[in-house]
């Protein structure tokens, strides 16, 4: 008989215990306790979001494989399929920052790899707390080393992402990457165990202690003494998971696999129910075979340790020597762990006594499922009260914009991507630091367009819109890079689900983010929920981020956002709103967050975006880049200074909108791209944008030694581009204290 | 002529000299296994980077006892032309090929990104289609790649001209400033004394096509050709 404070102490309601007893018709005992406490878990079972996330558009001409897979996949011509995914890691990363980031990359590597597809790029969105504090820089270089030390191991390119900065995020730091992989369209794997009586193989790393309960850990909100769970994250080891990767694909070349699953979360228990779940069989394990790091560890420690670089395979019968010699070559364990069956149950088996015995659904298809209480918050009124014209104009323009480019969040991000390895593989066509990272794809004509989004200061006054916007700048970055938005992935961090409010963020977050894939035919094809991102009641701004992948196919026709040469004229598209609210400028310079999100016209988004892309693919326009946080004038200093070690160049800018100077300078109004061309393109252009019933018109002129715009005649930024650089490239270093690097 | 590709586990730019040898040069490319014994057939053996055995214990110290090793080792007695590029480089520091060592970087961290290189040795089949003193743009990805070697070790092989490659500014020049990672007189890349095996930090494989941004590493690969194909037969 199991206590109440054991089984509270896995997580588990008196409700869900009840359930169990009835679901086997007897009390559980402490292995098949243990089971379902992690497959019943929130990040296991998506319990509270699997409602809400059935709203996703998940189908598409492209789509190959949608969500319920180890990751998405999508056609991209040339008989080749793009799989991706993007997963977070948020808790293990704040209790041990390089380990947790480390196992992160692990983690979403495995996912791409079981579907056979080798994985070509990684990008990481990241948010952390103040930068001034000082745990705040050892967690950011702990995360940032983790992530370099893990994918620059393996050998997989980190090509781009995102990172933030907000106190929002002092005690709750988020840490989600995003890898793509490259495979044959007709060579995709699933995670079915299928054939009754085919062998499972384990394969890879041996099972150690470590790792027990981090599903359940990732399941709950952090308190004062959450450090003390570090032995619940684990540890990664990135040259044993390069031999998986190649020991895997070798195999799968030769036929041998019928179903293959990673052991992530909740390692050896989810892949096998879940592989059993999705084969619609049963499956036996022994635990005595499975390979262990130490002796004497019991069954329910093999069911529930997350020792990283692990995968289970099932192969056919007969075929598992020819399986098990590959991985010996490679020198990997492979062990045959136990077979398929016509059960519908998953039995543990130790030195042959049974130790566990569940009917497969009960741990996937039925799991439990909750349509939790929605209310809205009750701040929002407060939140949304923005009085602008009690916000006095600053006298200095010029010393704002210096500000807001050496804000941490605006700041270039050099010291993070110097870090990693973005160059291994020779395919990244596009180097970090423009609006998408862009790979090709040898043997074609094609390049990859991949970039990660969400304003999440946005979402937190309201979720609809700042959904929206994600998914509508995620798009708009592609097309900056000449890519035609694809599809997506998400990975939507939020606070504890069982305040009505949050979930109400959760449920107008996934609206808003479905209104804009559908209009923009953008398919969710994959993704992950990460709820309880919160310490003592405080929850993070709700931060659902996009991940997303596009298609360029002549890589010749990509673009950067760096102006190119002097005299090119620089035209807007989309037009200037005299929108402040929750802007980059209130936070840094009048220390407010207030205010509604810019709007999102969704029909003037796509007309800007199309007649962006079309400038490209046409060969007018030379450079692109949307505005976003900081507003027009941080958007054309960072055409000016973003070339990448070549000569940096000015530009002369002349507007004349009726509105206040500082939100024409500085507001983020949605749907609008700076874009140059050449003098005798611009009819080409205006030409095209009426056709479009796009607004486009010329704003001024790249060239000289400085960053010139003037409003209605009067001068109100004039800064040579050398001092925009040294504040924008400085600022991170400067706050790490690493000035002279 | 044919070129062997070493393949360690934990390679991982073994595909990308590959690709550059099959595709940009037009060369037929081999991968051979780190169990193998025999090099026997090829012109060119080269070392790729990555993280053999995941740099555990030290860069290279576990690589240089594989079996391939021993065949590596005769290759290079005999003339053979070796290239250690990155890991490749730190490997053959530790199997004795190569004078000195590898340290960290001074500052503590990977980089990964573009420099200036000057090369200081155009009179190797390595770089025989550079000019002299050639001021070439290459990226360097690594964590140890501050090369060290003691004051007599220096001495011998400045002497010998076994320095190929140094960091240096846009002019040429070689200055501290310039130098990423704290290796002593900015080297970059060094020969042995018979000029037939290179060892280097940067990645010439990464900057062989126009679609890359940049051309000035294909000039190695096809300083190789030229060499064993004009030069040596």
């Amino acid at each position: 008989m199991l206590s109440k404070d054991v089984i509270e102490r896995h997580g588990l309601n008196e409700e869900e215990y009840q359930r169990i007893n009835k679901i086997l018709g007897r009390e559980p005992n402490i292995v098949e306790l243990g089971i379902f406490s992690v497959m019943w878990s929130e990040h296991c079972s998506y319990k509270s979001s699997r409602i809400h996330l059935k709203r996703f558009p998940t189908t598409g001409k492209r789509v190959l494989q949608g969500p319920g897979e180890n990751a998405g996949a999508i056609d991209i011509g040339d008989g080749l399929a793009a799989v991706f995914k993007m997963e977070s890691h948020n808790h293990p990363s704040f209790i041990e920052p390089y380990q947790g980031a480390a196992t992160g990359v692990g983690g979403i590597l495995r996912d791409i790899f079981t579907m056979g597809a080798r994985p070509v790029a990684l990008l990481d969105s990241l948010r952390f707390g103040d930068i001034k504090v000082p745990h705040n820089r050892y967690l950011l270089s702990g995360v940032v080393s983790g992530i370099a030390g893990y994918g620059n191991c393996i050998g997989i390119p980190t090509v781009g992402g995102e990172i933030y900065f907000d106190e929002i995020y002092n005690k709750n730091n988020l840490v989600n990457v995003f890898a793509l992989g490259i495979v044959k369209k007709d060579n995709i794997f699933r995670g079915a165990a299928k054939g009754i009586g085919n062998p499972v193989i384990y394969v890879g790393s041996k099972t150690g202690r470590d790792g027990i309960h981090g599903a359940t850990m990732a399941s709950d909100v952090f308190d004062e003494g959450s450090e003390a769970k570090r032995p619940t994250v684990q540890v990664g080891d990135p040259f044993t998971e390069k031999l998986l990767l190649e020991a895997c694909l070798e195999v799968m070349g030769q036929g041998l696999i019928v179903g293959i699953q990673d052991m992530g979360a909740a390692g050896l228990t989810s892949s096998s129910s879940e592989m059993a779940g999705r084969g619609g069989t049963g499956i036996d394990i022994h635990v005595d075979r499975v390979p262990a790091r130490e002796k004497g560890m019991t069954p329910y420690e093999f069911m529930l340790s997350e020792s990283q670089e692990r995968m289970l395979i099932v192969t056919q019968a007969g075929k598992e020597d020819e399986v098990l010699n590959i991985f010996k070559k490679w020198d990997l364990d492979a062990v045959v762990i136990g077979e398929v069956t016509d059960s519908k149950r998953m039995r543990v088996f130790d030195k042959g006594v049974i130790v566990a015995d569940i009917p497969v659904d009960a741990l996937t298809e039925e799991a439990p499922l909750y349509e939790r209480p929605i209310s809205p918050p009750p701040y929002l009124d407060i939140l949304h009260d923005l009085d602008i014209d009690n916000l006095p104009i600053p006298q200095d323009l010029n010393k704002v914009l210096l500000t807001l480019l050496s804000s941490p969040t605006i700041a270039s991000k050099e010291w993070v991507y110097r870090q990693y390895d973005h160059m291994v593989r020779t395919d990244t066509v596009v180097l970090p630091g423009s609006d998408s990272a862009i790979i090709r794809i040898k043997g074609t004509n094609k390049a990859i367009a991949m970039t990660t989004d969400c304003n999440s200061r946005y979402c937190f006054s309201d979720p609809y819109t700042g959904g929206a916007i994600a998914v509508a700048e995620a798009a708009r970055n592609i097309v900056c890079g000449g890519g035609e938005p694809a599809a997506l992935t998400d990975c939507l961090n939020f606070g504890n689900p069982e305040r009505p409010e949050i979930m109400w963020q959760f449920q107008q977050a996934i609206d808003g983010i479905a209104a804009v894939c559908k209009r923009f035919n953008i398919p969710v094809i994959s993704g992950n929920v990460s709820f309880y991102n919160e310490t003592n009641d405080i929850s993070i701004y709700p931060t659902p981020v996009i991940g997303m992948a596009g298609i360029i196919d002549d890589i010749s026709k990509r673009m950067t956002q760096d102006f190119k040469d002097e005299g090119d004229v620089i035209i807007l598209l989309g037009r200037n709103m005299e929108e402040i609210g929750l802007s980059e400028y209130l936070k840094e310079i009048h220390y407010k967050i207030r205010g509604v999100p810019p709007q999102l016209d969704l029909e003037l988004e796509k007309k800007v975006q199309d007649l962006c892309l079309y400038g490209i693919r046409e060969g007018l326009i030379k450079s692109a880049h949307d505005t976003s946080e900081g507003g027009l004038a941080v958007a054309i200093a960072e055409c000016c200074i973003s070339k990448g070690g070549r000569e940096n160049i000015g530009a002369k800018i002349d507007m004349d909108d009726d509105m206040r100077s500082d939100i024409l300078l500085f507001g983020e109004t949605q749907s609008r791209i700076v874009i140059t061309v050449e003098q005798d393109r611009i009819a080409d252009i205006e030409m095209q944008a009426r056709d479009m019933d796009v607004p486009c018109r010329v704003i001024g002129r790249v060239g000289g030694e400085s960053l010139i715009i003037r409003h209605n005649s009067s001068v109100l930024i004039n800064t040579p581009v050398p001092e925009l650089e040294e504040v924008w490239r400085r600022a991170i270093p400067k706050y790490i204290g690493e000035e002279g690097s | 002529m044919n070129f062997a590709i070493i393949v360690f586990p934990g390679s991982n730019c073994d595909h990308d000299c590959y690709h550059i040898i099959e595709h940009v040069l037009g060369r037929p490319a081999t991968f051979v296994w780190h169990k193998e014994k025999d090099l026997s057939g090829y012109d060119v053996v080269i070392l790729p980077g990555g993280f053999s055995y995941g740099d555990y214990l030290r860069t290279g110290s576990i690589a240089r006892f594989s079996p391939i090793m021993k065949a590596v080792e005769d290759f290079a007695h005999k003339g053979g032309l070796v290239l250690g590029i990155c890991n490749g480089f730190q490997i053959l520091l530790e199997a004795g090929l190569l004078p000195g060592a590898m340290l960290r970087n001074r500052s503590l961290k990977f980089i990964c990104n573009d420099v200036r290189l000057r090369v200081d040795n155009i009179n190797t089949p390595f770089t025989v289609n550079y000019f002299e003193n050639q001021v070439v743009r290459m990226p360097i990805a690594h964590a140890e790649g501050n090369y060290y070697a003691d004051k007599d070790t220096l001495m011998r092989i400045q002497k010998n001209n076994q320095i190929v490659f140094r960091y240096a500014g846009d002019d040429g020049n070689i200055s501290d400033k310039v130098n990423p990672n704290g290796s002593v007189n900015n080297i970059a890349g060094i020969c042995n004394e018979k000029g037939n095996v290179l060892g280097m930090m940067p990645h010439p494989e990464r900057c062989g096509e126009d679609v890359l941004g940049g051309t000035d590493g294909y000039i190695l690969f096809e300083s190789l050709v030229y060499y064993v194909e004009k030069i040596e037969r």
